[in-house]
Formats: structure tokens, C-alpha cells, sequence
């Protein structure tokens, strides 16, 4: 059970301007800027959820994992979580979390990744048997068995992201952060990491707390939403709610042979060359099918394929909907 | 030109940003310098007749040392530079409208000079006002100064040109951390940084002035603070110029060489 | 303990495995103390004496320094390269395991390749040691044993202070490095030849003659007083208001998260 309430931070920022003469001046004065990382944010996870946490660069993604990771200490506000308030009593608490920083290795760089695992056993303090049990559990889903006596250097990112993920995994966490877990991987690797963070959250009960930019993420994993923007919560519901929000548009794409498209009532063209057309609806004004009819009536039809907006879209419009 | 000038303004603005790390090296410099002196002052008081310069010259060659330190420095390397060379990306350089050396030339001079500027004039002033025997004073005559002015500039080349050397041997060795960690101690051992060069053993000062270290900040030094003067100040200077151009010239040839086995390697 | 071992372990291993780095780097550990021991050497055989001290006693001031700065360079590595360890924010990584943070520190990073400094160091003893004419009695022993061991305490605190200062200034760092490349550098001669003033300062404000200055006096039989022979484990107090600003910035760290 994570329990936020009314967490807030500030951070002190020095400016600095550009010049020549202002970087003399800085040598003796120094202004700064106060940046309201999070501002008033409250939410609770349940045991055993799954919640994707998005929001844009420097919206407080991070320091909100911080303290909720006990690395950070808020300005004002309470954070409880498994009953603990993870800056007062870290040790304890960290032993019942696990965090992967997407960009960050926690793996000794020059030595086979199993000696790592090893050795992470040794700071948990993760019992023989339970180590054992846990160990053949991830390498069996993560399908990291050849790799694991390779020195973590010579891994591809693919390849060591997992076994980074089985290495915050150890000490059979009740809670895992995710931060980025995708970044960079190619699509193979993220199917796998993403299947694998299913799994985990439904046989363990595990529960995830997952921020990324990947939206394909989002969709593939959370029903839950915590949309972030300057430091504020703007939305905590579910994907298909945030889908709501924004699906009256859609996008046809056809190729045609005749003349160009004239012009429609309720369609705009926003591209016509040589045969290949894009046209956007407003669902609330016309159906699908309406548009196709119409468009048929003036020219033949070769190809046709109707989108929906897009996730990635749909946060962007979100994103300027709350001005963030 | 105007390309190299611009360089230099980057590097002296960023390096004007960082106002703490300035102040905490003006301060650390300092209290470098005043140890080296009081240490030599142990010294002095029982062996006056054994030292080999006059304790004011002593004084100031030490606070010459403090005050130009980021300028003649021998362990400072750009690590850009070795990367690019070990990790093959000088391909990406190659593709600039510049010539390579004499970029990375300008490179280490700007990150040398910008903080060398920002640095000595506080230690300096303040080193002037310390009480006799233990402060800089000016050089004996201005004709002492305006040597000095050539050969600080040629000792500044000559140790760029040493280290071009350096960066260069990575080519062709591939990890040059070795080569570096023995050239740096052997420049600072030879050039008079760890003691200046007069309190060597006279045999030994003889094989030191052959070597192109002494070029370095020990002739620039002692003829400040009056301790060389005379046909041996013209000669010294005559030296560092023979240095400088030998090492470029060297540096070049093994440079173009280097360059052609990357191009034709493929990096 | 073990954990400890284990670390140690985990990294000889991994040094290991770029052997020629490390057989490079400690021929050059080696070799920068070797041109300061040659300095050391010129001035001597151009002096022969400093404040009364001969080149042998001042050969076992530097090498029981350099003893300490070498065995602290390795072992305490993690808080001399504490630094890199907030920039990389790997620093992060170690507040979310379960273990007390100076402890993981100390094992982020040890730094075999020391033992370069070390033999030089060991070398001057073993001239040093029949070259002072001293007779090495048990307490004498004791003394030497004191002087090396207190200042490992002395330098680990210097480090574990400049980790401290990181919290607060990344750029402003270089300050410290009169406190701990200083005493080094300084150091190998007995504080007292830079005179009263700053003998003082390095006995009660950075404690390096404690361990250096005050007991060689007893060593080369300077001085008959006994309480000599222990000043070096006041070097030990000296952890504590350290250890304190450690933890003082630490906090400063989790509150403002740089």
C-alpha cells in the first residue's frame, strides 16, 4: 500500500545567464531560481497494482520516485508506504522495494552478472533456498541463462536491462519502480521486459510503478494512469478514460486514381498528391462510413485504412489541454 | 584564425563559470606555494651557503610556478582527445574544415590559458605584498621582463608540443595510460616542478639542459626572477625555439602517418 | 565482515581483468613517488641537514606517511572518488539498499593499483630503518606501528571529509586537496621545518603531526616522553566531527537531491 498526501518540494536552481560580462559577474554574485518540483501531490497505489506514471521531462517524475524510494526527503506532506515513511526508516523500507533506473547499471561492470546477483544476495541478505527459488524463477522468465555468465560489459542493452530488472528483483520485492525500463531497447527486448513485467505483477503481486516516454509501454502494461505535469497530478484514471478524452478524431488515409478530392463538408484534406490522400474526421459530426461513401462518389478507391488518434497524440493534446 | 580565436572565447567564458572552482584553486595554489617556500626557508636557514639561487629568487620562481601552474602543468591531458583516438571517432574530426593538429594545439592551449588567466593575478598580487624574503618581487631589469614575455610564450609551445607527442603515441599503442603516467612524471621530474632545477646535482644539471623539459617552465622562470641572465638567457631561448620546432615538426610527420593508417583502416 | 571480503573479491576481480592498466598504473604510483623520494634525495645531498633532521630520519617520516596515504588511497578510494559516485548518481543505487551508506561507499571502490606507492614506501623503510641507527626496541615498534596506523585513521577522515564538502560543491573541491594531496606532499617532512604557525595548524586544526612530527621525535630519540608513543591514536578523534559533516551533507543531499 503506497499512500502520497499533499507531498511537496521545492529545488534551489542557480541562474546563469550568457555573456562574457555576466559570467564576470557570477564570479561574485550568484542568483537563484526556486523550481516547485512537486506541488501538492497526493494518490494511493493497492497492493498489487500496476500504474504507469507519465508525464513530460522535468515534470517530477523522478523526485516523486525518490521519495517514494527514500532517497529524497519532500518540503512538507506525508508519504507511508507498507506503513513506513520510507526517509525515516530506509533501511527497512528499501529492503521491501526494488528500482531500476532505466539509464544506470547497478551491475559490477568488469564481472559475470551471476557474480553480481551474488553478491546482491549477500547485501539483502536473501536466504540460500528463497535465492535459489527466486534466481531460477527470473532467469527462467527473463530468458537470461546463457547470458548470465558473461561480464556485464560485453552484454547488449537488450541483454543487460534484464538482467538488470532480475537484479532488483533478488530479494523478491513487494514493490518495483521502474524508471524507463525501455529506453533505448530494440523491440524485441521490449515485448520481453513488458511480457515479463506482466507476469511478475500477476503470479508475484508484485506491484509496478512504471514511468516512461514510451506510450507503447503504457498501453501494453498499466490500466492505471498517473499523468504528471509541472509538478501537479492532472489525471489519475484509467488508459481507456484518457483514450476517451481525445477519440472523436480519425484519420483516413486513401490512394485513389481519378481527379483530385474536391472539397467536403466535416472533412478536412490535409494532403492530396498523385492519388494518395489523408483526411481527418470529426467522429462527433460523421460516421466512418459516411466519409467513405462520399469520397467513392468522386473518385475510385484502391486503398483505404482508417487510424485512430494515436496514444503518443492523445497525451500530447492532453499535455496542452493543462497548458503543461 | 578567427576560428581559433572563437575557440578560445568559449573555453574562457565556461571557464569563467565556474567562479567556485576558481577561488578554491587560487586558494589551494596559494597555500601550495607558501608550504614550497617555507619549506625551502627550512633549508636555507641551515645550509645558506649551499643554496643555489638567493632566497628572493628562490621566492619567486616558486610564486611564478603557483601563478602559471595551469599553464605548465604536465599531467593535465583533454580525455576527449585519447577517446577519439582509441574509440576511432577522430573519423568524425577528419570530416572538419580544420587541421586536426593544430585544432587540438589550439584546444590545449585555450583550456590552459583561459585558467591560467582567471588564476595567477590574484596569487600573484598577493604573493607580492607577502613580507620580504618571502614574496614575488618584479625582474631585475626590463629587459629581464621582456624576455621572460618571449620565453614563457615559447615554454608554454614547447610543453603543448610535448604533449601533442603524447596524444599522438596513442595511435599507435592504443592504451595510453602507461605512456602517460611515465611522461607525466618524467616532465614534471625534468622541467623543475617538483625542485627547480639549480638544486639538482651539478653533473646531473648538465644531461637535465639537454633534455627538452628544461625548455619547459624552468627557462621562462629563472630568467624572471634574474637567476639566468646574460649570453645564457639569449642561448636558453635559442634552445626552447630548437625545441618547439623539432617536436612540431616531429608531431606533424608521426601525426600524417598516423592519420593515413586510421583512413586506411577505417578508424 | 564477510560482505566486506566479498566486495573486495568482486573487485580484485574485476581489476583484474585489465591487468596491463594495472601493472601500468602502479609502475606509475610508483614512479611519481620515486621522482619525489629523488627530490627529497638532491636536497639532501645538497644540505644534508633540515632543522636538525637527517636524511634517513626524514626518509622515515615520508615513508611511514606515504605507508598510511597509500593504504588509505586504496581501501578509502570510495570517499576520494565520492564525487563521481553523486554525479554518475550511483549514489542513488546505494540509498536504496539495505546496508549503512559509509559501508557501501568504502566498497564502491577500492584501488589495488596503490600497491605501487606502497612498495616505494616499504623500500624507504627498509633503507631507512638500519640507515637512522635507531634500536628497535618494542616500543619503538610500537611507536612506528602507532604512526602508520593513525594516520590511516587521519587521511580516511580527510577523504571522508572532502566526500562530505561534495555534497555542497562540486567545483569548489579542488580546495581540499591541500588537506589530503597537501599532507601528503608536506608531510614527508616533519611538520615543525615549515615553522610555529603552521605546525599548529596541523596539530590542531588538520591532525598530520600527531602522527608524524610528535611521535618521530620520540622514534629517533628526540624526546623520552612515553605519551608520545600514543598521541598518533588522537588521530582517531579526528573521524568523529568527519564523520559528522558526512553525515550533515548527506542529508543536505536527500533533501535537495543534488
Amino acid at each position: 500500500m503506497i499512500e502520497l498526501k499533499n507531498i511537496s518540494k521545492t529545488f534551489k536552481v542557480a541562474k546563469r545567464n550568457a555573456g562574457f560580462s555576466e559570467a564576470v559577474k557570477a564570479l561574485f554574485k550568484k542568483d537563484y531560481t526556486y523550481i516547485k518540483a512537486l506541488q501538492d501531490i497526493s494518490f494511493t497505489i493497492g497492493d498489487g497494482e500496476m500504474v504507469g506514471y507519465i508525464g513530460p521531462n522535468g515534470a517530477g517524475k523522478s523526485s516523486t520516485i525518490k521519495i517514494m524510494s527514500g532517497i529524497l526527503t519532500p518540503d512538507s506532506g506525508e508519504c507511508v508506504i507498507n506503513g513506513r515513511i520510507p526517509w525515516k526508516d530506509r533501511i527497512r523500507h528499501v529492503k521491501e522495494i526494488g528500482v531500476v533506473f532505466g539509464q544506470r547499471s547497478q551491475l559490477w561492470w568488469d564481472v559475470p552478472v551471476i557474480d553480481s546477483f551474488e553478491l546482491i544476495r549477500d547485501i539483502y541478505n536473501v536466504a540460500e533456498p528463497d535465492y535459489k527459488k527466486t534466481l531460477a524463477q527470473l532467469i527462467e522468465l527473463l530468458n537470461i541463462c546463457e547470458i548470465v555468465k558473461t561480464p556485464a560489459r560485453q552484454l547488449s542493452l537488450g541483454q543487460r536491462m534484464r538482467c538488470e530488472i532480475a537484479a532488483s528483483l533478488l530479494h523478491s520485492p513487494k514493490i518495483l519502480f521502474l524508471d524507463e525500463p525501455t529506453i533505448g531497447l530494440d523491440a524485441v527486448s521490449k515485448i520481453a521486459v513488458r511480457d515479463f513485467i506482466k507476469t511478475i505483477n500477476r503470479e508475484n503481486k508484485t506491484t509496478v510503478i512504471l514511468t516512461t516516454h514510451d506510450m507503447q509501454d503504457i498501453e501494453a502494461l498499466t490500466e492505471r494512469i498517473l499523468l504528471i505535469g509541472k509538478g501537479r497530478i492532472l489525471l489519475d484514471g484509467s488508459l481507456s478514460e484518457l483514450k476517451m478524452r481525445n477519440s472523436s478524431h480519425k484519420t483516413l488515409t486513401v490512394d485513389y486514381t481519378g481527379e483530385k478530392l474536391p472539397e467536403y463538408e466535416n472533412m478536412s484534406v490535409i494532403k492530396d498528391l498523385n492519388g494518395h490522400a489523408e483526411i481527418i474526421i470529426d467522429t462527433n459530426l460523421m460516421t466512418v462510413s459516411q466519409a467513405i461513401s462520399d469520397i467513392s462518389a468522386n473518385v475510385e478507391i484502391k486503398d483505404i485504412s482508417v487510424a485512430g488518434e494515436t496514444i503518443d497524440k492523445t497525451v500530447v493534446s492532453l499535455y496542452k489541454e493543462f497548458n503543461i | 584564425m578567427k576560428k581559433y580565436m572563437s575557440f578560445f572565447k568559449i573555453r574562457f567564458i565556461s571557464g569563467l563559470q565556474y567562479r567556485a572552482a576558481a577561488w578554491a584553486g587560487i586558494s589551494t595554489q596559494f597555500a601550495w606555494g607558501g608550504l614550497t617556500v617555507l619549506m625551502f626557508w627550512a633549508f636555507y636557514q641551515d645550509g645558506k651557503n649551499s643554496f643555489p639561487m638567493t632566497f628572493p629568487e628562490l621566492s619567486s620562481y616558486i610564486w611564478m610556478q603557483q601563478a602559471f601552474l595551469a599553464m605548465f602543468m604536465a599531467w593535465f591531458f583533454d580525455n576527449e582527445i585519447f577517446d577519439s583516438i582509441t574509440s576511432g571517432g577522430i573519423a568524425y574530426e577528419l570530416c572538419r574544415p580544420c587541421d586536426i593538429y593544430y585544432m587540438w594545439f589550439v584546444k590545449n592551449m585555450a583550456v590552459r590559458l583561459s585558467r591560467t588567466v582567471l588564476r595567477c593575478f590574484p596569487i600573484l598580487i598577493v604573493a607580492a605584498l607577502l613580507p620580504s624574503p618571502f614574496n614575488i618581487t618584479l625582474p631585475p631589469n626590463p629587459a629581464a621582463a621582456f624576455l621572460f614575455l618571449i620565453s614563457v610564450i615559447l615554454g608554454f609551445l614547447v610543453l603543448i608540443s610535448f604533449s601533442m607527442l603524447i596524444y599522438i603515441s596513442a595511435f599507435y599503442t592504443l592504451s595510453p595510460n602507461g605512456v602517460r603516467i611515465i611522461a607525466v612524471s618524467v616532465t614534471e621530474f625534468f622541467s623543475g616542478s617538483i625542485i627547480p632545477i639549480p638544486f639538482f646535482p651539478e653533473s646531473l644539471q648538465t644531461i637535465i639542459y639537454a633534455l627538452p623539459f628544461s625548455s619547459m617552465q624552468n627557462t621562462p622562470f629563472l630568467i624572471y626572477t634574474g637567476h639566468m641572465n646574460g649570453a645564457d638567457t639569449l642561448r636558453s631561448i635559442t634552445v626552447q625555439i630548437f625545441w618547439f620546432a623539432a617536436m612540431t615538426l616531429v608531431g606533424r610527420i608521426l601525426f600524417k602517418k598516423a592519420l593515413k593508417k586510421v583512413v586506411v583502416q577505417g578508424g | 565482515m564477510k560482505l566486506y571480503f566479498k566486495y573486495v573479491a568482486m573487485l580484485l576481480k574485476s581489476q583484474m581483468q585489465y591487468k596491463a592498466s594495472f601493472i601500468m598504473t602502479a609502475s606509475g604510483q610508483f614512479l611519481v613517488s620515486f621522482t619525489a623520494f629523488l627530490g627529497i634525495y638532491f636536497m639532501f645531498s645538497r644540505f644534508h641537514t633540515v632543522k636538525g633532521f637527517e636524511f634517513s630520519e626524514i626518509l622515515l617520516c615520508f615513508s611511514i606517511v606515504l605507508m598510511s596515504f597509500s593504504v588509505t588511497e586504496c581501501f578509502v578510494r570510495g570517499f576520494d572518488v565520492f564525487p563521481r559516485l553523486i554525479q554518475s548518481g550511483n549514489l542513488d543505487r546505494i540509498l536504496v539498499r539495505p546496508r549503512n551508506e559509509i559501508f557501501q561507499v568504502l566498497t564502491s571502490n577500492i584501488e589495488f593499483s596503490r600497491i605501487g606507492r606502497l612498495l616505494q614506501a616499504i623500500l624507504m623503510l627498509i633503507y631507512a630503518i638500519p640507515a637512522s641507527g635507531i634500536i628497535w626496541t618494542l616500543d619503538k615498534i610500537l611507536t612506528a606501528f602507532l604512526m602508520v596506523t593513525g594516520g590511516i585513521a587521519v587521511f580516511s577522515s580527510l577523504f571522508v571529509l572532502y566526500a562530505g564538502f561534495s555534497f555542497f560543491t562540486i567545483e569548489g573541491l579542488e580546495f581540499m586537496n591541500i588537506f589530503t594531496d597537501g599532507s601528503r606532499e608536506f608531510g614527508k617532512y616533519p611538520m615543525s621545518i615549515y615553522g610555529e604557525g603552521i605546525l599548529k595548524f596541523f596539530t590542531y586544526v588538520i591532525p598530520i603531526a600527531l602522527f608524524q612530527y610528535y611521535p618521530l621525535l620520540y622514534l629517533i630519540g628526540r624526546s623520552d616522553n612515553i605519551g608520545l608513543i600514543f598521541l598518533p591514536l588522537m588521530g582517531f578523534l579526528f573521524m568523529i566531527p568527519c564523520y559528522c559533516f558526512f553525515k550533515f551533507g548527506l542529508r543536505k543531499y536527500k533533501s535537495t537531491g543534488s
